[in-house]
C-alpha cells in the first residue's frame, strides 16, 4: 500500500505535553498547575444569550465573516479599549479562535521559501502552522534576562532578505512577558525599514496587571502592516465556544477569508451571539476575573521568592515561568519526576521551544487553595532535591 | 479599583483568608492592611464575619420562614420603631424595609414549624402597629449569600493544556 500520509505533516513533531496528560490521567489526587484556560466559567449573562439565541431558532449559519452586529461592537470595543480603528465590514473577520487566525492569516500571507520570526519560547501553534503554509518558520529565542521581551537587536539579527513576517506573540503564553510601549516601538521602526508584516497575537490583551496592554497596530504606520488577532477564550473564559476574530487590511483581510469560505464556513453561530454580549456588557466580568488574577499572581511571586526560585515578574497573561536551572536536570525531567513523586502537573518550557530549557510553565489559573496546596507540594519536591544534591 | 473596594471584595467571598495571604494578594504592607480592616469595622462598613451552613446536611432541624408584615408606620419615625421592635428578638435573622405589597420582610429561623408559627402568632401579629403577617416557610435552599448550596461544581478542565 502507498503511504496515504504527506511527509510535511508527518514531519512535523506530536506537542510535548501529551506524555504528561497520560501519566497524570492514570493517577489519582493529581493537582495541575498545567492549564492553559481560565477557570471561571462563562459569566451568566453571556451564556443566557446563547441559550437564548438557541431558543429563538437562530442555527443557521451567519454570513462568512460573521454576524454584522458582532463585528460593529468588536470594532467599538478596539477602539475604545486599545485605540485601534477597523472598518467592521471590509477588515475584520470571525473565526473559530484565536487558533484559526493565526492559520489562515499564514496561509494567506506566506509564499513557499518565505521566512517567519517566530519568537519562543510562545504559542505552540505558529511555528507548525507557518510549516502548513509553505513558510519557513526562523526561531528568534528569547532571554529571562530582557523578561523574555523582543529586543530590536535580536529582531535584526534574524532578519534576512527572505524574511516577510514576524509573530509578536506578546501578552506571552508561556512567559506572561509582556511589551511596552517603547519596546514596540523599536520594534516597529525595523518592521517598516525593512517591509515585514506582523501577526499579532493579542489573545491576553485584556490580562495585564502593570499597565494596560499596547497593540502594536496603534503604532504609526503599523496598522497596514498588521494581522490583529484576538479572541474571547481568555478575556471572557469562553475557550469551550471557539469565537476569535482577525482585524487587518482589506487586501488581507479578504483572502484570508477566502480560505475561511472554503474551509470553515463560518464561526459558531450561537457563540456569535452570546460573544455580542460579551463585548457589549462583559467589561465589569473582565475587570473583576482580572483582579482575581492579579491576586493570585502575587501570591504565586511570593511563594516562589519564600522557596527561593528565580522568577522574573510576569505581567501578562495567567502564567509563570520560573527557571530551574539550579536543580541540574532538564525541565522535562524536572515535571516528569515532580508529577510522580509530588503529583503536580507543570508544563515544561521546552513545550514551547528549545530555549524553554531549565524553565516551567506554571499557570494561575486556579483558586486560590488549589493554588496553595500545589505550591505546597512544589516547596516539599524542591526541598527534598535540595537536600540530596 | 479603590484600595477599600479591593479589600471587601476579596473578603466578601472569603472572610478567612489570612492577613498576611491578603496582603500579598492585594500587593499592600500587612500593617496596611490590618489598619484598613480596623477602621473599616469600627465604622461598621463590616458588620460581621459570618459562616454560610448548609444545615440540611447536620443532624439539627432548622426552620426558616420570610414572613411579609405590612405595619402602620408612627408618626415622626416612619417604619424603624417598628423594625426595631422586630429586629431585636433573637429568633430574627433579617429585617428589611421593603417597596410594594407589603412593608417589611422578616426572616426568621426556628427549631420547628411550630415555634416559628407561635413566634408570628404570639409575637409578631400582637403588636400594635401590625396590621397584617403573610408566613412563606422556606423549603430548600438553593443558593444563598451568592454561593450555591449544593456541592461545588468540579473542576472540569483537562488536565494539561497548551
Ligand atoms: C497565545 C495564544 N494564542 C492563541 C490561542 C488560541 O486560543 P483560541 O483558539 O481559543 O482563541 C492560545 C490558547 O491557548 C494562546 O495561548
Amino acid at each position: 500500500m502507498r503511504n496515504p500520509l504527506s511527509e510535511r505533516i508527518t514531519d512535523i513533531p506530536f506537542s510535548g505535553i501529551r506524555k504528561f496528560f497520560d501519566i497524570a490521567a492514570e493517577m489519582k489526587d493529581v493537582i495541575s498547575l498545567g492549564v492553559g484556560e481560565p477557570d471561571f466559567d462563562t459569566p451568566w449573562h453571556i451564556r443566557d444569550e446563547g441559550i437564548y439565541s438557541l431558543e429563538k431558532g437562530r442555527t443557521a449559519y451567519t454570513s462568512n465573516a460573521g454576524l454584522k452586529e458582532l463585528k460593529i461592537e468588536i470594532a467599538k470595543y478596539l477602539e475604545r479599549r486599545f485605540q485601534v480603528s477597523y472598518h467592521y465590514d471590509t477588515e475584520m473577520m470571525i473565526t473559530v479562535g484565536g487558533s484559526e487566525a493565526i492559520d489562515i492569516a499564514m496561509r494567506a500571507m506566506l509564499d513557499p521559501g518565505d521566512e517567519v520570526l517566530i519568537p519562543q519560547p510562545s504559542y505552540v501553534s505558529y511555528e507548525p502552522c507557518a510549516v502548513l503554509a509553505n513558510g519557513v518558520p526562523v526561531i528568534i529565542n528569547l532571554k529571562e534576562e530582557n523578561e523574555f521581551r523582543l529586543t530590536a537587536q535580536e529582531l535584526t539579527d534574524a532578519i534576512t532578505p527572505r524574511t516577510k513576517l514576524l509573530v509578536l506573540p506578546f501578552p506571552n503564553n508561556p512567559t506572561g512577558a509582556i511589551m511596552q510601549r517603547k519596546d514596540l516601538e523599536a520594534i516597529a521602526r525595523i518592521i517598516i525599514d525593512h517591509d515585514l508584516y506582523v501577526i499579532s497575537d493579542e489573545i491576553y490583551a485584556e490580562l495585564t496587571y502593570q499597565q494596560e496592554h499596547v497593540s502594536i497596530a496603534s503604532l504609526p504606520g503599523m496598522r497596514e502592516r498588521t494581522v490583529l488577532i484576538n479572541g474571547f477564550s481568555k478575556a471572557y473564559a469562553m475557550t469551550g465556544w471557539r469565537l476569535g476574530y482577525a482585524c487587518a487590511p482589506k487586501v488581507i483581510l479578504e483572502q484570508m477569508l477566502k480560505i475561511h469560505q472554503y474551509a470553515i464556513m463560518c464561526a459558531p453561530t450561537t457563540s456569535q451571539y452570546a460573544a455580542v454580549e460579551a463585548v457589549r456588557n462583559g467589561d465589569e466580568d473582565v475587570i473583576s476575573m482580572r483582579e482575581e488574577y492579579n491576586g493570585r499572581r502575587r501570591y504565586l511571586m511570593h511563594r516562589f521568592e519564600e522557596m527561593g526560585l528565580s522568577c522574573f515578574e510576569p505581567f501578562g497573561a495567567f502564567y509563570a515561568f520560573p527557571c530551574i536551572k539550579e536543580f541540574g536536570m532538564s525541565a522535562d525531567e524536572f515535571a516528569t519526576r515532580m508529577l510522580q513523586e509530588e503529583k503536580v502537573v507543570v508544563v515544561p518550557g521546552t513545550a514551547f521551544g528549545e530555549c524553554g530549557e531549565g524553565f516551567l510553565r506554571i499557570s494561575y489559573a486556579y483558586s486560590l487553595e488549589k493554588l496553595e496546596e500545589a505550591l505546597n507540594r512544589m516547596e516539599r519536591f524542591i526541598t527534598k532535591l535540595r537536600q540530596q544534591k | 479599583m479603590e484600595i477599600r473596594e479591593k479589600i471587601l471584595t476579596f473578603i466578601e467571598k472569603n472572610s478567612r483568608v489570612d492577613l498576611k495571604q491578603l496582603a500579598i494578594m492585594l500587593g499592600m504592607e500587612e500593617a496596611a492592611v490590618a489598619n484598613e480592616l480596623a477602621a473599616m469595622e469600627e465604622e461598621h462598613i463590616i458588620c460581621g464575619y459570618h459562616t454560610l451552613i448548609d444545615w440540611e446536611k447536620t443532624s439539627i432541624e432548622k426552620v426558616n420562614a420570610l414572613i411579609e408584615v405590612r405595619v402602620t408606620p408612627q408618626r415622626g419615625r416612619g417604619f424603624d420603631s417598628v423594625a426595631e421592635r422586630v429586629y431585636n428578638y433573637p429568633e430574627v435573622n433579617a429585617v428589611y424595609l421593603i417597596s410594594g405589597g407589603y412593608d417589611l420582610l422578616v426572616t426568621l429561623e426556628g427549631k420547628t414549624l411550630r415555634e416559628v408559627a407561635q413566634f408570628v402568632s404570639d409575637k409578631l401579629s400582637t403588636l400594635d402597629s401590625v396590621l397584617s403577617t403573610k408566613t412563606n416557610f422556606i423549603l430548600k435552599k438553593y443558593k444563598d449569600h451568592g454561593t450555591v448550596i449544593a456541592k461545588p461544581k468540579e473542576d472540569e478542565r483537562m488536565l494539561v493544556s497548551l
